[in-house]
């Protein structure tokens, strides 16, 4: 359990660094040190290198805490009423959790998980780019790029594929009476990641 | 020269109108300011503008969260900021900034308000969840008005009405088994048990022997608390204080008096303000409480400290609207009686504090502990707030629903049955049904 907990801290920790050198290098706040580096982070190699953070902090949490935990040791449960039912979080919940928190603190992205069968009906896809990235993602499993504009701004918006890595999260999909679909496969995408940097003010 | 006269009065009378204003602003009475009555949650601290306001920027929305920050995390907010955050949602945003408070409540645009002070239409949930038939059939026929007026949601707070709740309460009966409240925790005490002969007033202070002898029968003596643990500050050398505020008390009961604080009895006095007085209320209070002001010892009688009065006889000496006059009428206060007669079980009874003070229970690691809340806006409005919290102690869900969604059966203090029948456990046991065929097919 004290290993786990420290991979997912180191993980996190991890997470944290390698977003504050991406959110550093793209805002053009550190363009000194930029130009001593000779790199230049392109909007879409920012999303990367958070998505690379988001993905591996999402499988830990679903292959080491909740499938482990619930499903072969048994020993807690996950849910969607964590709280009430004093069990550990879903890892959808997880995601959006971290996610709600990042966005509280900055505005220079953000993220969300987003599904063309979405349990939650507010998760299905509610832009143009969002439908053709959940599409793209779903048939070819590889992320998808584009721009967009909504209430006037405009985004870089990347979406990547999100798969079933644990049984944990067929099971939760297929077995949910609210979920569209009940033959959701282990390894295959269930959903997308949508991460969205402004590109500009207004 | 004339001109010269008419200028040299506009002067004048501007300097006099602006030295109004300015000496106004000094005063605690800024009436004068005030566009339009406050609704109902904020009228008692609608003349502290700086309890909101900051000059020239307007009311910022860590204002509101200072105050309901901490009740809107307890709730799982079902629509947090973050919810519309997302900037997938900034067209909708622009129809609707749902990510600040004073978007949907309006202050002091009292012509606005509906209830729970909301100033938006109350079909407002249809901008988002206008599809939401095509996914629940069974609210093909329902209006948008009615998703928050009917008893079956509430746009922050849904402990006790999400589905899967329904669900696992569906099977409960009117009234539990066993319908008792948490027996109340005391802080630890002081010292050893005290006597009237223990007391510790200075002794060339006159003391009336009668105030001793209720000390010395109170659970303050009991538990080693002396006259100098309230009438004197911690420094021992501080003069000695006849009527200790809250702030006394606060050395003990910190979460009571913080509740107390928050909640419509003190939260005047948090805001700068003078104490709440029946005579600033808005609700129907008796005429001759009208002068009282509001403190801890108003409810709990200073040296007396009797918690029976204070869960019921302070209440109605104050409150008379028809619910509070209802009351002792309503089967509560028989069972109530019973507990103080002896003759009900501890936990039994139901008193005006049992509904509007509850006993919340805490829990860490393996230490438990029951508190009584004192910030009634916690469980005050949207009523179904109460239903987890107060409610369930001694009824089933779906009856606690119908109750509080009768408002005549409100008025009359729960005397007879509701009048009228939810049907979200009902629906929600329908799809469970409905669930399993679908998954044994």
């Amino acid at each position: 359990m004290m290993i786990m907990a420290r991979t997912v801290c180191a993980l996190t920790l991890g997470g944290f660094f390698l977003t504050a050198l991406a959110i550093g290098c793209g805002s053009g706040g550190g363009s000194g040190d930029n130009q001593e580096s000779g790199t230049i982070f392109t909007p879409r190699m920012m999303a990367d290198a958070l998505y690379a953070v988001i993905e591996s902090d999402r499988t830990v949490y679903t292959r080491e805490v909740v499938d482990r935990l619930q499903d072969e040791e048994k020993v807690i449960k996950a849910s969607e009423h964590w709280k009430d039912d004093k069990a550990l979080p879903l890892p959808a919940q997880m995601f959006r959790m971290g996610a709600k928190m990042a966005s509280d603190k900055t505005n220079v992205f953000s993220y969300s998980l987003l599904s063309l069968w979405p349990i939650n009906k507010q998760n299905a896809p509610k832009t143009e780019v969002e439908k053709q990235g959940l599409e793209a993602v779903a048939e070819r499993q590889k992320p998808f790029y584009a721009k967009e504009t909504l209430g006037g701004k405009t985004f870089f918006t990347a979406v990547y594929p999100d798969a079933a890595v644990a049984p944990a999260c067929i099971n939760c999909h297929n077995n949910h009476k609210d979920s569209p679909r009940s033959d959701f496969k282990l390894g295959k995408t269930m959903g997308g990641v949508v991460i969205r940097i402004p590109l500009s003010q207004r | 020269m004339r001109t010269r006269t008419y200028w040299g009065l506009l002067v004048f009378c501007n300097l006099l109108i602006g030295a109004f204003f300015i000496w106004r602003l000094q005063t605690d009475n800024q009436q004068a300011f005030l566009p339009g009555e406050a609704t109902h949650g904020h009228h008692q601290i609608e003349l502290a503008c700086e309890a909101c306001h900051i000059p020239f920027e307007g009311v910022p929305q860590k204002a509101c969260l200072d105050c309901h920050a901490e009740e809107l995390e307890m709730a799982n907010d079902s629509h947090a900021e973050s919810v519309f955050s997302d900037p997938r949602n900034l067209a909708e945003l622009e129809l609707l900034n749902a990510r600040l408070c004073v978007s949907c409540h309006v202050e002091h645009r009292p012509e606005m308000v509906t209830s729970m002070g909301v100033t938006v239409p109350d079909d407002h949930c249809f901008h988002c969840h206008f599809d939401i038939a095509e996914q629940r059939p069974t609210h093909t026929e329902m209006d948008f008005n009615t998703c928050a007026t009917a008893g079956c949601h509430n746009f922050h707070d849904n402990r006790a009405l999400y589905e899967d709740f329904l669900l696992e309460h569906s099977d409960e009966p009117g009234v539990l088994v066993t319908p008792l409240v948490s027996k109340r925790d005391e802080p630890e005490a002081l010292g050893p048990p005290l006597s009237f002969g223990d007391h510790d007033a200075p002794a060339d202070r006159e003391v009336d022997p009668a105030l001793l002898a209720e000390w010395a029968g109170t659970v303050h003596a009991r538990t080693g608390v002396n006259c100098s643990d309230c009438h004197v500050a911690e420094d021992p050398k501080a003069l000695w204080d006849d009527s200790p505020t809250h702030e006394a008390c606060k050395s003990c009961h910190e979460n009571e008096v913080s509740g107390f604080l928050g909640g419509k009895h003190g939260m005047r006095i948090a805001s700068g303000l003078s104490p709440m007085s029946p005579s600033l209320a808005r609700l129907s209070m008796d005429p001759e409480a009208m002068e009282r002001e509001l403190g801890c010892t108003s409810c709990h009688d200073a040296h007396k400290f009797d918690t029976t009065r204070a869960a019921l006889d302070s209440c109605l000496e104050c409150h008379a609207d028809n619910h509070s006059k209802s009351y002792k009428d309503s089967p509560h206060f028989k069972l109530w009686q019973e507990e103080v007669s002896g003759i009900g079980v501890p936990g039994s009874g139901v008193s005006c504090a049992t509904c509007h003070l509850p006993r919340e229970s805490h829990k860490k690691g393996d230490d438990k502990w029951v508190l009584v809340q004192h910030n009634q806006n916690k469980n005050l409005q949207p009523n179904e707030k109460m239903i987890r919290g107060v409610c369930m102690e001694c009824h089933g869900l779906s009856f606690s629903i119908d109750a509080l969604a009768d408002p005549v059966l409100i008025e009359r203090n729960f005397q007879g049955q509701p009048s009228r029948h939810v049907e979200s456990v009902d629906m929600a046991v329908q799809r469970a049904i409905e669930d399993l065929k679908r998954k044994k097919k």
